[in-house]
């Protein structure tokens, strides 16, 4: 790790002497880990280390941003000289710039995002718990007949921020991510579904039968599918579903989207955009979880966010550059990438309420228990919404039967303001996470 | 900024990270022990440029750098595979390790005789510029244009958005026959995008393309004058879009991008490694009828200049045409070294990977249709009511039951024979194997995409091309709110 300090603290004396008036890095160094199973035999292993340097440099309000994978002195020193170049070339504007010094956080907490236990796991272990996973899934039921596999991703990450401000702060972090695909079969009627479970913490993971024997009885659900006609009804959200539906409405909820206009969201806030069982929450300080940090991608602490509250836009996710565009603060959102900054959600939830999953599905006389979203038809711009869907039709108040080759349509304003039932089954799997939701009606297209 | 036009991949890896030949030959030997089939070290440098455009202004410009090597060693189905973003001797040694723990219980090593490089039979992308050497303020006044242009279209375009994307990729394979084969490919893309606003209705409009050739292409023909002008009428179309329709609909796809289409409906699913593990829709139908008599579609990776093209693919081998449909039956899927093997196939030119990062798999290049007998308008006036949809956003495809989306993002309706009203974007849903079989007429149009595409595949993007002439299908399950 001193070794980035030192490569950091050097860069950033390097853009001043340039005539840089501000800058700021970030050095990302990762050992990465595929263990992929397939019909209980190996199917690949993959090891890497990588290491990434993100670089902004500002000429007063001009800036541009470079990234290298080469570390060598002279490609470091190519960068610096490139990076400065195209910052003079780029057009002013009066938002750019890094935080004020006095909001940069104060000191770094420890997250618990990295599992020190974790890294010398050796590669049997990680091939027989992906076996283990997979065997699962194939001895569930005679009719898993075969299998896209089964794999185990493991990451550690050591990241360091550095500023002009004289700030440099480090973390490490760390996940893994076991996931089995098994297909069924019935009289050459194909399906595929699959699990997973991700984790900070490698003991943390559910158990390896667990996640097979989850993925099978998935895919055996899907056996037999059929379309439906062509009518509105109601669409229950599983969690996974719902969860989705939130990662779409992070999109709208981005300052990017809304100072360039490109939002439904746009002019909203204070507003009632969902229905009143609604409230959302973006939360980057909760230990252990994979959406959290320390501080964010401009090193800014991250914080809890409270979006949407009872239904009531409450805030906009915001980097600095947006927030100053939008005359708000940042809320620590700062995502990083090679072309530079962007903002991104940390762990954005729904808020429980009170129904059980069953009872959500017992309240509906016709309508589709949805478990599956394809495609990417959502225009964020005017919150239209049709994608293919996969799901289990619910008759009265019972899973039927399966359904697929059909869409659900609507508008996400219509639908978060139709958000008629709130589950009580929050559970976090990755950064978003959603009970099941109930929407009153949507279009349903099929035969 | 004059280009070096004489750097072969074989100087620049050797000049910039100093490996020889022999050292080459030494890993690959490691590797083939006698347990492995297989194997391969790969070299990849990549420069990749962003320049963006709002507010009128470019305030916006982002430059990276990649560098990594791997070495992959293949046992039967397995792969083992290891990579370093530090390209030294010691690194590659210890990526062959990793590579090599798949075929455990080997003791042989020796050395590959790692000879003259092998040239590909393509040059499909010769530039004296390569897009990343061109100056920033070019490519500023460029966008600039495109501003003005845009805006000029109609005065309800509030917003413009525009991005041009240029990388250069240097890549050098050493295989396991010995040979050692390398490409530079350009890469050059200019994506527009446009609000309009009229009152409280907002719409957007996209456009865009580019290919494997020079920055000043884009210049040719006023191209980028063109994609400017598209984004913006797309945008004032949607402004009077009605709700569209929702149900089993008769659909009229225009030329070109639709051809998005045969990539997520049978493309994928005559990938190499889906049909040897038997999990894709079309395994084992070779030879049988899965389309209409009048459906030919190949997948062509040598048109030169085309985004999706390669002279050589990710592995060393040289790209092609491969037929996939002809006349209606199925004829051939895409292979990758690994995939082509084990199914006693032969090579396709399709092994591709995203980067160093990543394993080869079977990948489309350009994949379309060829072109019919009908006349379009012909085509339109057979339909009494229906959809026509003209341009699209993203598809996606489950291989393993066939089903497939694609998002229409400008689409208008056929009334008795006429395209009348537009309708708002919407999804539309099939059956890989079974669409094609419904498509009644075929239009003499044949249109490549302008050169957007990139698809993703377990995790890894690769540019890819599309393509067809306008046709009809009878019957698909249109996902809009108007019933």
């Amino acid at each position: 790790m001193g070794m980035e300090r030192e490569v950091a603290r050097d860069l950033l004396a390097k853009v001043r002497r340039q005539g840089a008036t501000e800058a700021d890095l970030l050095i990302v160094e990762t050992d990465s880990s595929t263990t992929q199973v397939r019909l209980r035999d190996i199917e690949s292993l993959k090891s890497a280390q990588e290491r990434r340097l993100h670089l902004r440099v500002m000429f007063g309000k001009s800036a541009a941003a470079t990234s290298t994978s080469d570390f060598s002195m002279r490609a470091l020193d190519h960068l610096v000289d490139e990076t400065c170049t195209l910052a003079r070339a780029t057009a002013a504007d009066e938002y750019l710039g890094l935080p004020n010094p006095e909001s940069i956080v104060a000191s770094v907490p420890d997250l618990a995002l990295f599992d020190e236990e974790a890294q010398g796991l050796a590669v049997e272990e990680k091939i027989a718990l992906v076996k283990q996973a997979e065997a699962a899934a194939l001895d569930y039921d005679p009719r898993i007949t075969n299998s896209e596999g089964a794999g185990l991703d493991t990451h550690s990450s050591q990241i360091v921020y550095a500023n002009t401000h004289g700030f440099v702060g480090e973390y490490r972090t760390s996940s893994f991510t076991l996931t089995v695909s098994p297909i069924a079969d019935a009289g050459g009627a194909m399906q595929r579904d699959s699990w997973y479970a991700v984790s900070r913490r490698f003991k943390h993971l559910e158990a390896p039968e667990v996640i097979g024997t989850t993925a099978a009885k998935r895919a055996l659900r899907r056996l037999g599918a059929r379309k439906v006609p062509t009518q509105e009804a109601a669409v229950v959200f599983d969690p996974e579903m719902a969860a989705s539906l939130l990662r779409t409405l992070a999109g709208a909820v981005s300052g990017t989207s809304i100072y360039r206009g490109s939002s439904f969201l746009l002019n909203r806030l204070g507003q009632q955009v969902a229905a009143d069982t609604v409230t959302i929450i973006d939360d980057g300080t909760i230990p252990g979880a994979l959406g959290s940090r320390p501080f964010d991608g401009e090193g800014l602490p991250t914080q809890r966010t409270i979006v949407v509250e009872h239904g009531v836009l409450q805030s906009y996710l915001l980097d600095t550059y947006c927030a100053r565009r939008l005359g708000m603060t940042s809320t620590g959102n700062a995502a990083r990438d090679a072309s530079g900054i962007s903002v991104g959600a940390s762990n954005l939830y729904l808020v429980p309420g009170t129904s059980t999953p069953a009872e959500i599905i017992a309240s509906v006389k016709s309508g589709l228990y949805l478990t599956e979203l394809i495609g990417f038809g959502v225009n964020l711009v005017t919150g239209d919404y049709s994608r293919g869907a996969v799901g289990l039709w619910i008759e009265n108040g019972e899973l039927a039967y399966p359904v697929e080759e059909i869409t659900i349509a609507g508008n996400l304003n219509e639908m978060l303001g139709h958000i008629e039932m709130v589950g009580n089954d929050l559970t976090f799997r990755g950064r978003t996470a959603a009970p099941t939701l109930k929407i009153a009606r949507m279009t349903i297209a099929g035969n | 900024m004059m280009t070096d036009t004489s750097l072969t991949p074989q100087r620049f890896f050797a000049e910039k990270f100093g490996i020889a030949k022999e050292s080459l030959g030494r890993i690959l030997g490691g590797v083939l022990g006698k347990a492995a089939d297989d194997g391969d070290i790969y070299f990849e440098y990549l420069v990749g440029e962003s320049i963006s455009l709002e507010d009128g202004v470019v305030k916006k410009a982002s430059k990276s750098i990649s560098q990594g090597a791997g070495v992959r060693a293949i046992a039967e189905a397995r792969t083992g595979y290891g990579y370093s973003d530090d390209i030294t001797i010691e690194n590659l040694a210890l990526a062959a390790r990793t590579a090599h723990a798949i075929a455990a219980d080997t003791q042989k090593s020796g050395a590959v005789a790692v000879g003259q490089p092998a040239s590909s039979p393509h040059d499909l992308y010769p530039v004296q510029t390569f897009p990343t050497d061109v100056p920033a303020e070019a490519k500023i006044d460029l966008l600039l244009q495109i501003d003005r242009i845009a805006r000029a279209y109609d005065p309800r375009i509030s917003k413009v958005f525009a991005s041009l994307g240029s990388t250069q990729k240097i890549i050098l394979i050493a295989t396991a026959e010995g040979l050692v084969v390398g490409d530079i490919l350009p890469l050059v893309r200019l994506s527009v995008s446009c609000i309009a606003e009229d009152g409280s209705n907002r719409q957007t409009g996209t456009h865009g393309g580019g290919g494997r050739f020079e920055f000043a292409s884009l210049l040719e023909g006023n191209r980028y004058e063109r994609f400017a002008r598209e984004a913006a009428r797309q945008a004032i179309v949607n402004l009077d879009a009605v709700a569209a329709p929702a149900g089993y609909l008769d659909v009229v796809l225009g030329p070109g991008w639709p051809g998005i289409l045969l990539h997520e409906a049978i493309g994928h699913g005559l990938e190499g490694d889906f049909n040897r593990k038997q999990v894709s829709a079309f395994s084992g139908r070779i030879g049988e009828q899965v389309a209409a008599p009048s459906v030919t579609v190949v997948d062509d990776g040598t048109l030169p200049g085309r985004r999706g093209s390669l002279n050589v693919d990710d592995e060393g081998t040289p790209t092609g045409r491969t037929v996939l449909i002809e006349n209606g039956i199925l004829r051939g899927y895409l292979q990758d070294r690994l995939n082509a093997r084990l199914m006693g196939m032969p090579l396709t030119g399709n092994g591709r990977r995203e980067s160093y990062a990543h394993i080869p798999m079977p990948r489309m290049t350009n994949t379309f249709m060829l072109p019919g007998e009908s006349d379009p308008e012909e085509i339109l006036r057979s339909v009494k009511h229906g959809l026509y949809a003209v341009s699209f956003g993203g598809g996606q495809v489950d291989i393993t039951n066939g089903k497939f989306v694609f998002s229409a993002s400008e689409a208008y309706l056929i009334e008795d024979g006429k395209v009348t009203r537009p309708v708002k974007g919407a999804t539309l849903i099939g059956n890989g194997p079974d669409v094609l079989t419904r498509v009644s007429m075929v239009g003499n149009d044949l249109r490549l995409d302008e050169g957007v595409g990139t698809c993703g595949k377990d995790g890894q993007s690769v540019p890819v091309g599309v393509g067809l002439p306008t046709i009809r299908v009878d019957g698909m399950t249109v996902g809009g709110t108007q019933r």
